[in-house]
């Protein structure tokens, strides 16, 4: 589970080096390197594919090929290149970047930055799943769709629903699914004109206002109380006739478990509506809690981030969405189901309820193989540890950090946080005039990073830090140093902050390239077109 | 303990009256012609009876008749005098020699005012802490308490418990009339005050405009107009984001003052007699038709919908404007008083939209003054809207909306939980506290 021992007791000389973290010198890499369409000649390969053996054309009576009516009339645009310039090009771009398996990555706080064993990745490039086309006949695959099976046993056992799909390609995806459940739901029961309202927290995970907004439902938005947890009486004030659900995160970004949560659900429930339970900060919760006992009838997983796979921001997502038998009918299709007595796998696509397809076929199946590794090398015992050590992880960080000047820990104040933390430069920006995103860039100067927070910052000059379970204390005490490294600067020679970073690849990204549709080019053919005009 | 009072009696005559502000003389005189009534009398005493109430352990000191004298002696409280002012009207100047005879005398010294008061407050150095009972218009400044009661609950605490609660700096803003000028609704630092700091009892200051998305005010806008009836009367607030908002439903309105829109369209292409078709009659049968407010430019009397009253030709309705749709809007008036605002009501149905004052979160009482409690009275049930972006509600950093119209029951009665416009389909329940 963990690449290094986690947060604990240490030896004298540990705790020696532990109060005395050395900065790391560091310089990024720097390749001045083209984009791959621009690099190669015309006619260049990588794999030079040869001439059919004539015996072949002969014995396929002389037709080779695919017929004329089944072939491009132009060849594809695409890169002319050989394989070693090829692979040169993509180590040099992995170089000039601050990936999860190259910086201690706990400053992408909400995404559960955490080490996915590499061993998972040979089960899933090994032939028997990565050679399975999703349209092979069922019979054809009946390991594929065991491990599927399984999984959703596993996940059924972990949050307590009765049905799991694994159909969803992302926790957005999953949440949209519990959406479009929720409002098949009550379009059976004749209530869908009038049940329109979805309530959410504006400290829950963003994808759910989002996801409501995008089924068509009109989102209302609870603010905080004072101390940080979810407003109850607002709540109550915004339940009616019209609610159809309330889609909620706990703990949500703050790190701040609500312990009321039963409440909610049993508010909303009067009302006649629904509570699906946002897991997308389930790894502080594995093993500990579980949505169907707080009441919740809907439920989702991050599977490619509580479970292994990094981040959808790294690499493909997966999505599970888990639900009670009332709800069970409305599940994606197909469903995989056993066959006791046959002991035969198969896909039910006879499902008239069913909101539909999420995505095509059967999810993610590469992501849902490294879940279901992931959870069976842990089993129950190893899930609750996960949960256990990311919280002690995070709460060994918080300990460090709110000593260093300038950091304040906003809401509920002195209660422990769960897996992560929504921190305030506030303090520091109003003494030096250094604001947290700078913090944040220079922080890339040490060759490691952070992320602030969700738009619109409730939390002022915010910073989020997830450690997870993946961190060593060596790990933490490096981090924590880099950021009280960063905050004597800001008070001591701010002008350094400031004009940060000075060691990193690019000193700054150009921000319409992010913003400006009129500039951002996700492809080649845009870039031509919207950058070099050609 | 001792407590100082020094009320600027002149302070928010130009609130109701849709003057934006009371300063100088020439400003109170016209306030005076269209009917304002002096108010820092009777919330400096509704002040100071809060704190009586809760504590008669102090000595009160202040400045002889209408500058403190009066509104002690309408708390029921016996005060000593230790500064006359010229006679006539009172001016900047009496403030500052007020505070500096009051300051060296009293542990707290209360002053009634606004933005320009807590300017002479500063000019006149005094050196002691002070706290604002809030009777200006604006009042942009942190050194408001949230509302005359939380004022005199601020002062006794300070009777009961000295040494809290801790005395801060807080800023002296004024509204910056050269960037008004060029269209940017700003405020402008002068100083600092020493104020005892109460969380939520003692106001924010108002924080720079967050910036009116155009994604977000799209939005906001095609809601507001979705929950517009065809025959409402749009009464918007000022402020950026109003502003923003009208313009995205095709009206340009000013800055500053509280505003009314009509639908431009009534989408029945009609060419005359649009008064009906846009809904712009009377409520019920037995009511007169609508009172022409205003000249137009060539000075004849115009109706509400802007058709020239007197027998001339009415101009056709705009062809090609979806109805209910953003850009469906003109403008019918500026700067309306409380008393225009009341003569709208009485004839037509309002829809009244109101975006709090960024950072400082006030809804009403500050700077809108001419939205009376009378005229919320009128409004029908839903008839209040609320439009913020959520950048702007998450700069309250979680601190409830606030209300102060002076009419302390209407106040509790709209207190609580209310819906904020923040997108097509979107609300936030956000507390709204007095």
């Amino acid at each position: 589970m963990s690449a290094h021992p986690a947060a604990g007791p240490v030896a004298p000389e540990d705790a020696r080096i532990a109060d005395k973290p050395a900065l790391r010198r560091f310089h990024q890499a720097s390749w001045d390197e083209k984009l791959i369409f621009e690099l190669g000649s015309p006619g260049e390969r990588g794999v030079l594919v040869p001439e059919v053996d004539p015996e072949i054309t002969e014995a396929l009576g002389g037709t080779v090929g695919l017929p004329a009516g089944l072939c491009r009339q132009t060849p594809p645009a695409l890169p002319e290149i050989g394989q070693q310039q090829v692979l040169r090009h993509y180590l040099r771009l992995s170089q000039e970047t601050l990936g999860a398996d190259l910086n201690v990555d706990v400053g992408q706080g909400t995404c559960t930055m955490k080490y996915s064993p590499k061993v998972n990745d040979r089960f899933v490039t090994d032939e028997r799943i990565a050679g399975l086309h999703p349209l092979q006949d069922e019979s054809t695959v009946q390991g594929a769709l065991e491990i599927l099976h399984r999984l959703e046993g596993l996940l059924k056992e972990v949050s307590g629903m009765d049905r799991v799909s694994l159909q969803p390609g992302a926790g957005s995806a999953a949440i949209y699914a519990n959406v479009a459940m929720i409002r098949g739901y009550f379009a059976d029961r004749g209530e869908a004109e009038t049940r329109d309202e979805i309530i959410t927290t504006i400290f829950s995970h963003p994808s759910n206002a989002a996801c409501a907004k995008t089924a068509g439902f009109k989102v209302i938005t609870l603010h905080p109380d004072a101390d940080g947890y979810p407003d109850i009486e607002a709540l109550r004030a915004a339940v009616g006739p019209r609610t159809a659900a309330l889609l909620i995160t706990n703990p949500e970004d703050t790190g701040i478990y609500n312990p009321r949560i039963a409440e909610f659900v049993e508010i909303v429930h009067a009302a006649g509506g629904l509570a699906a339970y946002d897991q997308a900060n389930a790894n502080g919760i594995l093993g500990i809690t579980r949505a169907r006992e707080a009441g919740f009838d809907l439920c989702h997983f991050n599977l490619h981030k509580t479970f292994s796979t990094p981040h959808a921001c790294g690499g493909p997502a997966a999505g599970a969405c888990g639900v009670t038998e009332a709800l069970a009918p409305y599940l994606p299709r197909p469903t995989v189901e056993y066959d006791a007595e046959s002991g035969r796998y198969w896909l039910d696509d006879d499902r008239p309820h069913s909101v539909g397809k999420i995505r095509p076929h059967h999810g993610v199946v590469p992501n849902l193989v490294r879940a279901y590794a992931w959870i069976m090398s842990l089993g129950a015992e190893g899930l609750r540890e996960v949960a256990e050590t990311a919280v002690l992880n995070n709460n060994y960080l918080l300990h460090k950090v709110k000593q260093i000047r300038g950091v304040s820990v906003p809401y509920a104040a002195g209660r422990p946080r769960v897996e992560q933390v929504r921190y305030s430069w506030e303090q520091l920006g109003a003494d030096t005039g250094i604001h947290s995103e700078q913090i944040g860039v220079r922080a890339a100067d040490f060759g490691t990073h952070y992320w602030t927070s969700h738009h619109p910052y409730l939390v002022p000059e915010p910073m989020t830090l997830e450690p997870t379970e993946s961190y060593s204390r060596a790990d933490l005490d490096e981090y924590a140093a880099i950021l009280a490294e960063v905050a004597r600067e800001a008070y001591e020679d701010p002008e350094t902050v400031r004009t940060a970073p000075h060691r990193s690849t690019i000193h700054r990204v150009r921000p319409e390239a992010l913003d400006d549709p009129a500039v951002w080019s996700p492809s080649w053919r845009t870039y031509r077109r919207k950058v070099l005009g050609t | 303990m001792r407590i100082g009072l020094v009320v600027n009696p002149v302070a928010g005559l130009g609130g109701r009256v849709g003057l934006g502000g009371s300063d100088g003389t020439d400003v109170q005189r016209r306030a005076v012609e269209l009917g304002a009534v002096p108010c820092a009398g009777s919330r400096s005493a509704a002040a100071l009876a809060e704190l009586a109430c809760r504590t008669r352990d102090f000595e009160l000191f202040t400045a002889a008749g209408a500058m403190g004298e009066e509104s002690a002696s309408a708390a029921g409280l016996s005060a000593r005098v230790v500064y006359r002012p010229r006679p006539g009207d009172t001016g900047p100047r009496d403030t500052v020699e007020a505070v500096r005879a009051l300051g060296a005398a009293v542990d707290l010294l209360l002053f009634a005012g606004g933005d320009g008061t807590a300017r002479d407050v500063l000019d006149a150095d005094a050196g002691t802490p002070v706290l604002g009972i809030p009777t200006g218009v604006k009042m942009h400044s942190a050194v408001f308490a949230v509302n005359p009661r939380a004022a005199g609950e601020i002062a006794a605490g300070w009777v009961l418990d000295p040494g809290r609660p801790e005395v801060r700096p807080a800023e002296v803003m004024d509204r910056d009339e050269a960037a008004l000028r060029e269209g940017r609704l700003s405020s402008r630092l002068y100083g600092w005050l020493s104020v005892p700091y109460v969380p939520v009892r003692v106001q924010q200051r108002k924080a720079g405009s967050t910036g009116a998305a155009p994604e977000a005010v799209g939005g906001i806008a095609a809601e507001l107009a979705s929950r517009a009836a065809p025959e409402d009367v749009l009464v918007l607030g000022p402020g950026t984001t109003t502003q923003a908002v009208a313009a995205a439903l095709g009206a340009e309105i000013p800055l500053t003052g509280v505003t009314a829109l009509v639908r431009a369209d009534c989408g029945c292409g009609c060419a005359d007699g649009c008064c009906s078709c846009r809904g712009l009659r009377p409520r019920a049968p037995d009511l007169a038709p609508a009172p022409p407010l205003h000249l137009n430019p060539q000075g004849h009397e115009t109706a509400l919908c802007g058709c020239v009253v007197a027998g001339r030709a009415v101009p056709r309705a705009p062809e090609g404007v979806p109805f209910g749709q953003p850009s469906s809007y003109r403008l019918l008036s500026s700067h309306l008083t409380s008393d225009q605002l009341l003569a709208l009501a009485t004839h037509h149905p309002l829809l009244l939209a109101l975006s709090p004052i960024g950072g400082q979160g006030f809804l009403l009482g500050r700077g809108n003054q001419q939205i009376s409690p009378e005229i919320l009275r009128t409004l029908a049930p839903g008839k209040l809207l609320v439009l913020a972006t959520e950048a702007k509600l998450a700069a309250l950093h979680s601190r409830p909306l606030l209300i102060d119209t002076g009419d302390d029951d209407l106040d509790a009665e709209l207190s609580g939980y209310v819906k904020v416009l923040t997108g097509r389909g979107r609300t936030a329940l956000y507390r709204l506290s007095h």
